[in-house]
């Protein structure tokens, strides 16, 4: 008995240094239940409150001031902004700067008062039908305590059991709330971030790893010509995983695509470009495939927990808002969702274009540099 | 034009704190065969891939077939071909599309004819879309040497090319090597081997990153200054421990079942064969070997480092 235990314990012993000196994996074993443990314990609500909303207010009396009031006291709403035009406020919630408009027509006060039972507009950005339905699901019961303290109690109980506000709530973008609208193209960020990362960063190291990456520099191939001409074909690889996600998307999800295809495509190809800088840095860091998954990885978990896929964006605390921000998927996400869900044009995704043409620069630089250094 | 293939001073490299290569001079003329030598780690790959373009030295300067070794790194890649210590093909590809893909990337011209060409000298035709990865290490030599060769290269830098390859293959490898060199290429080779050593022009020997000496065979086992007795015979074995560590004995090594004792002082060196002979074994005096010499170049850059 004692003999095989001898064994089993050298084998033990053996297997103990060889994971002390793998950092990266150790790494990972302390890292990742940390990073879990941060994310879904403090970064993820799925009822998300502080939502950005815009006013349009046609008429402003005390009751109405006191309704807006009550939507902010409520931590649903946050009033950013009041607008003075329809069209503005479309614009706003196009952009995705604003996630609710509240709209209250001229007459509304008069019409309270008469027991007209007015109307109350609550547009909600529904392209992340999760992230609005909280928000709307409280505004009945906003809209009616504010009205009892605006009239007082026993005038509001003396119209009985029918609201005195006829709130009317339009989900834009999703008039259903069908949950695919907002996964599937989302779906396409998250594939390409994945694939990309990982096929660039292991293709190279696995020239270095099996040493043909120093044979190839020793032949006339200059390096930037050695990363232009690995990376490419996978460039190629991204489009027709685009290709294939928005056949599904359309024909299988029945997904609406109201943009225009060519200014995805341009979307696509940068957040390809970006992803692929990542891989590359990544593949001068890894010394190992193996390393090259562990860090594609790393990199990918917080991508898709943090930038809005899984979970709403906006129910996040500022600093994982911050670092959600730093991940491309974050701002791809906004871009396609803009333009197949709301039709959105070049000026209306530029604020999610410039964000991943910081990060191509940055990243490209970095592997540049990088890329410099392991070749010596 | 000048007549050295390699003509380099003070190249020295460091990684990190330690310097791999330390201010060493190479001067060597076209069309030889020079063996690159020393210990492991002793700084010959590093130096190999300083000639080739791959490094950039942190110190030193000089040329490469003519061209600066820093500013005409491309040059120099164009025209050298050089064969990395470990099989660095794709093994993944065929033996063909190994050789298409070099020949494109020199930018050859008649690649098909060219590739069948090297297919046929090597004898490779019948197997050419046989997976790289699935040849013998013998074969794999030969690939590697074909590729390297593909773009006619002015000079051959080659790494322990026959480091684990058995013996008919090692001959035949130099054979092929001698074979260029007679058609005018310039050929530096590191090797462990003293019998691939003393097939070579000269030698260059290099110790913890500083070069210890140079020039052919016969000149540097004159030049050691090392005096040498071989012991044969039944008591060899129980010899070797009682001269070892002793004055006059600087070494001690086996050569196949001989002795050798070799020490820089003779007289103390005959003195102490004389005490220590012993019954059972017979002593003669002999050149060194190319082996002795190194073993005391060895010890002497141990003292120095």
């Amino acid at each position: 008995m004692i003999a095989p235990l001898k064994r089993i314990l050298a084998i033990l012993a053996k297997e103990f240094i060889q994971m002390r000196r793998d950092r990266m994996t150790f790494g990972m074993m302390i890292m990742v239940p940390i990073i879990q443990l941060t994310l879904f314990g403090f970064a993820i609500n799925s009822d998300p409150r502080h939502l950005p909303t815009a006013v349009y207010l046609e008429e402003t009396s005390p009751t109405v001031r006191s309704i807006v009031a009550a939507m902010r006291q409520s931590t649903y709403f946050d009033i950013k902004q009041q607008v003075f035009d329809p069209a503005e406020a479309d614009r706003l919630l196009q952009n995705g700067e604003v996630a609710f408009v509240v709209e209250v027509p001229s007459g509304f006060t008069r019409g309270l008062l008469r027991g007209d039972r007015p109307q109350l507009l609550l547009s909600a950005d529904a392209s992340d039908p999760s992230a609005a339905s909280g928000a709307v699901g409280q505004m009945n019961e906003i809209v009616r305590r504010a009205l009892n303290e605006s009239l007082g109690r026993g005038w509001s109980s003396l119209q009985g059991q029918p609201p005195l506000v006829d709130v009317v709530v339009h989900r834009r973008y999703n008039p259903e709330g069908i949950t695919q609208y907002n996964i599937v193209p989302g779906l396409l960020g998250v594939i390409l971030t994945m694939t990309m990362i990982m096929i660039t960063s292991m293709a190279m190291t696995r020239e270095r790893e099996r040493g043909t990456l120093e044979n190839l520099l020793a032949m006339p191939a200059r390096p930037w010509e050695v990363m232009v001409g690995k990376i490419t074909p996978y460039v190629g690889v991204g489009l027709i995983q685009t290709g294939i996600v928005l056949l599904a998307s359309t024909f299988v999800f029945g997904v609406p695509f109201l943009g225009s295809p060519w200014l995805l495509l341009a979307c696509v190809g940068l957040f390809i470009i970006a992803n692929l800088a990542v891989g590359f840095t990544f593949s001068t860091i890894a010394r190992t495939q193996m390393q090259a998954m562990q860090m594609t990885f790393f990199f990918f978990l917080p991508s898709i927990l943090l930038s809005g896929f899984m979970f709403p964006f906006r129910g996040m605390p500022d600093w994982a808002q911050w670092i959600g921000s730093v991940f491309p998927l974050t701002h791809f996400l906004r871009a396609v969702r803009g333009i197949m869900l709301k039709g959105a044009d070049a000026t209306a995704v530029w604020h999610n274009i410039w964000p991943l043409l910081i990060f191509i620069t940055v990243a490209s630089f970095i592997a540049l540099k990088r890329y410099r250094v392991t070749l010596d | 034009m000048t007549d050295l293939a390699i003509d380099v001073h003070g190249l020295t490299k460091r990684f990190g704190d330690r310097v791999a290569v330390d201010n060493v001079a190479i001067r060597m003329p076209k069309g030889q065969v020079w063996g690159f030598l020393g210990p492991n780690g002793s700084g010959k790959t590093t130096t190999i891939r300083m000639l080739c373009g791959l490094l950039k030295p942190d110190a030193g300067q000089g040329t490469c077939l003519g061209y600066d070794l820093i500013a005409d790194s491309r040059q120099i890649k164009r025209q050298v071909g050089y064969m990395t210590q470990k099989f660095s093909f794709w093994e993944d590809l065929s033996i063909r599309e190994n050789l298409e893909f070099v020949a494109r990337l020199y930018e050859l011209r008649n690649i098909k004819q060219v590739v069948d060409q090297t297919l046929e000298t090597l004898g490779l035709s019948s197997r050419q879309k046989q997976l790289a990865g699935t040849l013998s290490g013998g074969w794999k030599q030969r690939l590697a040497l074909a590729a390297c060769t593909l773009h006619n290269p002015a000079m051959l830098l080659l790494d322990e090319p026959t480091a684990g390859v058995d013996p008919q293959a090692r001959r035949d490898f130099w054979d092929q090597i001698h074979r260029l060199a007679a058609e005018g290429l310039t050929v530096l080779v590191s090797t462990h081997y003293m019998d691939e050593a003393e097939r070579c022009d000269e030698i260059v020997y290099i110790a913890y990153g500083q070069l210890m000496t140079q020039g052919p065979v016969s000149r540097i086992i004159d030049e050691s200054g090392l005096h040498t007795w071989v012991a044969e015979g039944p008591g060899v074995r129980a010899l070797a421990d009682r001269l070892r560590g002793r004055d006059g004995a600087e070494h001690v090594a086996y050569f196949g079942s001989a002795l050798h004792v070799s020490d820089s002082d003779a007289a103390k060196l005959d003195a102490l064969i004389a005490s220590e002979g012993g019954a059972g074994t017979q002593w003669r005096r002999e050149r060194p070997s190319l082996e002795d010499v190194f073993i005391h170049l060895m010890g002497q850059a141990e003292d120095k480092s």
